[in-house]
């Protein structure tokens, strides 16, 4: 079970919080002309990563904060965390 | 009963306690502090059950977690529990225990004619052999397959047994009580670090409860008594016996294993079995110490063969002699402790050391007491059985290729010592690779991966002096990071004796003309030669010659069996043991019972109910209660010996002519507040937000970013700044976490806050003709007339003194409104409602004819908002914005949701008015047609309709705007039925919705 640091709570076990994927995709802006390739990568294609990974979590039993969290998906080595409005160097 | 192989002084048992227990059916003695494998010994008991495949007779092996043989079926306060080790059971008064493996008896198995056949059973017999014809399958093969197979007999009752979860965390976690987890933990401890030290067997002290050393002038028993003493003193000290740490995980979580209760005959009151302990530690220290390997030879899974650590163990802790004539059969000096326990014990031994001329002061002491020690000497085949009743040895060749003359001596057990394994198992789970040591001929640890270091026998480290040094030294260090504490202690003067090198031989070449069996694995019966052809059949990686032969793959996970087999490929395939690698190993190290994983959520406690506040009312009205998602809700209430379908037709009918009054507070909350509450609605539903007045309610669609419908409901701008939004009972968590990752993530500049109230208001739905009557008798101040409150209308009101919010929606498609006050009046509230409702002929309903009403109406719910339509499939087109943009609308583009023939909702009718149709009914054309018969589309909900006496359901339909009219068929193969129907609109009852606003 790994063991997330809530940015907003401190050390939290995985139970804790639900997964939310892909934390680098953007949103296309509202009212915003879309092409159907552009939708398509927003909506459906998502790679799938040996390594690091920029990904979002829910702290769904806890402060309820979307967070980010950067980590390996072969390792589960978590590097670091961030609020959902913190940019990411 | 006597017990004849007990001695009489010696053992760590209470002697003066007896117990008795059961086996098989007889009546024996044993004592408070034996094992079942213990108390067996010592009433001369050695066969104890039949091996997996030939169903050879199987003795005991180990004297611990190790054991591959003694696997028995336990009966404990009516309970029974397959495949438990004789060797880790503890024994208590009237413990009854049989054979597993074994038909008809222990003593004479029929399955044992796969002994004299075994040449027809080699590895992947049953992969060759049970293949075809395959129709021989299920008739022939599995049944026979599964009455030879297989170890014990799962129950078939519900467990009564208690079982708990707990969750812990600590500084440092020491897995082991040996000497080297004792000096880590003392160490730590004395730092003031938050310690737990477990240990898996019910005595403390590891190898010190066996081995003959000194330590500051005590005995190493003594030693560990005294430093397990002082730290369960230690309020920053946790000490566990009988639990077992299995499994290393993720950001150094480990789970142990605590038997609780399994010692005692029966569980105290309160107190559960097992208890299953998730920790997080900041540190672990792996102090698991080693295993005996064995020697393989001809026969040696006789009765009576046993590891030589199995035996002293047996004789030190237990006072129990293994056999009057022992045999040791060794390649190191662990051999003659055994040896030299025997000869203290009057009883004299013979060692055959296939070394040829070691040194050592234990070999000293061995010669010194005059045993007699035949060096560079082997046991060829052990003879007898159902117990060793011989042993065939021969001299050996310092090549260990060539056998001298075989010479027969009598013996009634064999110890055998092949030098010793660290068990590098939590370590290697931690995602540490290990490496391999030339000097013992085995597997330790190497990088550390996760904070986690191995020190002791388990990083190959025999020597006493040296795991004490290097153990406190880590307990100190590790502890100094954590509390920055550095108490100094001297490391105790330890005296042992020194050994001399081991000798790396590990299997007895057969004799010339005899095919002796010589078992690898003894447990799923893995003979040299199974492994042999697999390899000759080309099975060349670790894992696939495990898979194949099953080598390894029993209940004891091959703790024993593991190297020699690595050795056996390496030799044969002529590389070195590195190269070829070992399986993986996988938690649990030992068997984990399911009861444990488990825990406390069984049955109702699998998962939380929630009731309403109005449940009691509910109940004493007899209600039949059904379960929507985690909530209980009334599906109808029972008069008389109604049954679910009268019962719901009278309810729904009682809302279409007079009143009916529902509970709906399952349904989600949420609460919206802020300045930009409307753009957020405006952008996550489909529809218009922005004009919405204050006072007013709106039924909104909220769609996924793919254009699938999410979740419908209504809001309702209470003021200015603040929104009560609805949700489907089902999807309340995910639509407030879909709010919270639009504000969060992606509009931050959004000031909004929104949070769920679904526990804080309790909700009536009051609907049918005479609800505004009904109202008008609740809310005598408020003006609920047409005009005051019209269709989509909020107003506040006050309850016979109870605050009370008034919505003016409609699910029923009936003149109806919704009243919510707060939780704690919501019995007050349903009890008034009742109670004036009386003259109006009230009557509650329940979910069935909540469903009938919805459904005849034509509107959407869970079954038709199933995660695959849009909202053109579900008739809501309309409610899609052409001019805003929202969550999902760049989707709803796509071609196949502009389809001409996209699927839509229909009403289906059947045509003899008589027939309900099943719901999940396929509708296709043409109910002759060859299968697959083309699927048109499903029918999603079904009730009778109430409107006009006679079945109607709801259907998503291909092209179901240009098919009304037309006549399909309703197939349900699972109800083996096909209704003729009519497509006709979903808008069954009041098309034009005149109802709702009269």
């Amino acid at each position: 079970m790994l063991y997330i640091n809530c940015p907003h709570c401190g050390m939290r076990s995985q139970n804790e919080f639900s997964y939310g994927g892909d934390a680098s995709v953007k949103r296309p802006e509202l009212n915003k002309e879309v092409s159907d390739q552009e939708w398509d990568n927003f909506v459906y294609n998502r790679k799938s990563l040996r390594g690091k990974h920029l990904e979002l979590w829910q702290h769904i039993s806890g402060c309820r904060q979307w967070i980010k969290v950067e980590r390996d998906t072969a390792t589960h080595e978590i590097f670091r965390t961030f609020k959902a409005d913190e940019e990411v160097a | 009963m006597t017990q004849a192989f007990r001695i009489e002084n010696g053992g760590l048992i209470n002697k003066d306690k007896k117990l008795s227990f059961k086996f098989n059916g007889k009546t024996y003695l044993g004592y408070e502090g034996d094992t079942l494998a213990s108390a067996l010994l010592a009433n001369g008991v050695h066969l104890v059950g039949r091996s997996f495949k030939y169903h050879r007779p199987r003795g005991f092996f180990g004297a611990g977690v190790d054991e591959p043989y003694a696997v028995v079926q336990l009966f404990r306060n009516g309970e029974t529990e397959p495949n438990i080790k004789a060797t880790e059971q503890e024994l208590f008064e009237g413990l009854e225990a049989k054979s597993v493996n074994c038909w008809p008896s222990v003593n004479f198995d029929i399955g044992a004619i796969n002994n004299f056949l075994k040449i027809f059973l080699p590895a992947g017999f049953y992969y060759k052999t049970f293949m075809w014809p395959k129709s021989f399958w299920y008739r022939i093969y599995e049944p026979f397959i599964r009455k030879a197979a297989g170890l014990g007999v799962a129950s078939t009752k519900h467990d009564k047994e208690r079982y708990e979860h707990k969750y812990e965390y600590c500084d440092l976690l020491i897995a082991g009580s040996g000497p080297s987890g004792l000096a880590g933990a003392y160490a730590a401890a004395k730092n003031g670090a938050k310690v737990i030290l477990a240990e898996d067997k019910p005595r403390f002290g590891g190898s010190l409860l066996t081995s003959d050393v000194n330590i500051g002038n005590q005995s190493g028993k003594d030693w560990a008594d005294g430093i397990v003493a002082e730290l369960k003193k230690m309020p920053n000290v946790v000490v566990k016996n009988r639990s077992q740490i299995f499994g290393y995980y993720d950001h150094n979580m480990l789970v142990m294993s605590e038997k609780v209760s399994d010692h005692l005959p029966s569980t105290k009151k309160y107190h559960p079995n097992k208890r299953l302990w998730y920790i997080r530690a900041k540190e672990v220290l792996i102090s698991s110490g080693s295993i005996e390997r064995p020697i393989v030879f001809g026969n040696n899974d006789t009765p009576g063969v046993m590891l030589s650590s199995a035996a002293k163990e047996y004789l030190k802790v237990y006072g129990v002699l293994v056999g009057r004539k022992p045999l040791v059969f060794t390649n190191n000096d662990s051999g003659y402790e055994t040896a030299i326990e025997f000869k203290k014990h009057g009883v004299d031994p013979i060692v055959l050391d296939s070394r040829k001329n070691p040194e050592s002061e234990i070999i000293d002491e061995a010669k010194n007491l005059g045993i007699n020690i035949k060096n560079s000497y082997v046991v060829v085949a052990a003879q007898g059985y159902k117990k060793v009743k011989s042993a065939d040895i021969a001299s050996i060749s310092e090549d260990k290729k060539q056998l001298g003359k075989i010479e027969n001596i009598q013996c009634d057990c064999i110890c055998v010592s092949g030098f010793w394994t660290p068990t590098v198992h939590l370590a290697s789970q931690s995602g540490n690779k290990t490496k391999f040591k030339e000097e013992i001929d085995a597997f330790v640890p190497g990088q550390s991966k996760q904070n986690e270091i191995t020190l002791g026998a388990a990083n190959g480290v025999f020597s006493l002096e040296e795991t004490l040094k290097t153990s406190f030294t880590a307990g100190s260090e590790l502890s100094k990071k954590i509390t920055e504490n550095d108490n100094k202690i001297a490391i105790p003067n330890v005296v042992e004796k020194k050994s001399s090198q081991h000798d790396r031989f590990w299997c007895v070449p057969l004799p010339k003309g005899k095919n002796y069996k010589r078992f690898l694995d003894f447990q799923n019966d893995v003979a040299v030669s199974d492994v042999e052809i697999a390899l000759r059949e080309g099975y060349r990686s670790i894992e696939h010659v495990k898979r194949y032969t099953t080598l390894g793959m029993a209940t004891d996970q091959g703790k024993t069996s593991n190297l020699n087999g690595l050795q056996l490929v390496s030799e044969i395939e002529n590389k070195v043991v590195p190269a070829v690698g070992h399986t993986t190993f996988r938690p649990p190290y030992t068997p984990v019972s399911i009861g444990a994983i488990v825990g406390r959520e069984v049955g109702k406690h699998s998962k939380p109910t929630r009731k309403s506040p109005m449940h009691s009312w509910h109940e004493k009205n007899d209600a039949v209660f059904v379960d929507a998602g985690v909530w209980l809700r009334p599906r109808y209430y029972k008069r008389g010996n109604e049954n679910l379908f009268e019962a719901s037709k009278r309810e729904a009918k009682n809302v279409r002519t007079n009143v009916g009054v529902c509970d709906v507070t399952t349904l989600g909350k949420i609460d919206i507040k802020g300045p930009d509450a409307a753009e957020l609605l405006n952008r996550v539903y489909t529809n218009a937000w922005l004009k919405l007045p204050v006072g007013k309610a709106r039924y909104g669609v909220m769609l996924r970013e793919d254009g699938i419908v999410m979740d419908d409901g209504t809001t309702t701008r209470i003021s200015e700044n603040h929104y009560h939004m609805t949700t489907t009972t089902a999807q309340a968590a995910n639509v407030l976490s879909h709010l919270e990752y639009y504000l969060q993530l992606v509009w931050p500049e959004l000031n909004v806050n929104v949070v769920s109230t679904t526990e804080q208001w309790a909700g009536a739905a009051i609907a049918g003709p005479k609800s505004r009557d009904l109202l008008q008798k609740l809310f005598p101040n408020s003006d609920v007339s047409n005009e005051g409150l019209p269709f989509m209308g909020y107003m506040e009101g006050d309850l016979f003194g109870v605050k009370a919010r008034i919505y003016r929606i409609s699910f029923s498609g009936e003149l109806a409104y919704e009243v919510n006050v707060e939780s704690d009046y919501g019995n007050f509230m349903w009890e008034k409602i009742i109670e004036v409702g009386e003259e109006f002929n009230i009557q509650p309903y329940g979910t069935e004819a909540l469903s009938t009403l919805r459904i005849e109406m034509g509107h959407v719910a869970g079954s038709e908002l199933d995660g695959r339509t849009i909202p053109f499939d579900n008739a809501l087109e309309g409610l899609v914005s052409k001019k805003k943009d929202f969550i999902g609308k760049r989707s709803l583009q796509r071609s196949a949701f502009i389809a001409e023939d996209r699927q839509r909702i229909v009403g289906v009718v059947p045509l003899d008015k008589q027939t309900s149709i099943p719901e999940g009914s396929h509708l296709v054309k043409d109910d002759k047609a060859p299968l697959p018969n083309p699927k048109l589309g499903h029918i999603s909900a079904s009730c009778w309709s109430v409107e006009y006496d006679n079945p109607f359901s709801l259907a998503i339909l291909k092209d179901g705007k240009n098919m009304i009219g037309q006549k399909l068929f309703a197939m349900s193969p699972l109800k083996n039925k096909v209704i003729p129907v009519e497509i006709v609109s979903s808008h069954y009852v009041d098309p034009k919705g005149e109802r709702v606003r009269s």
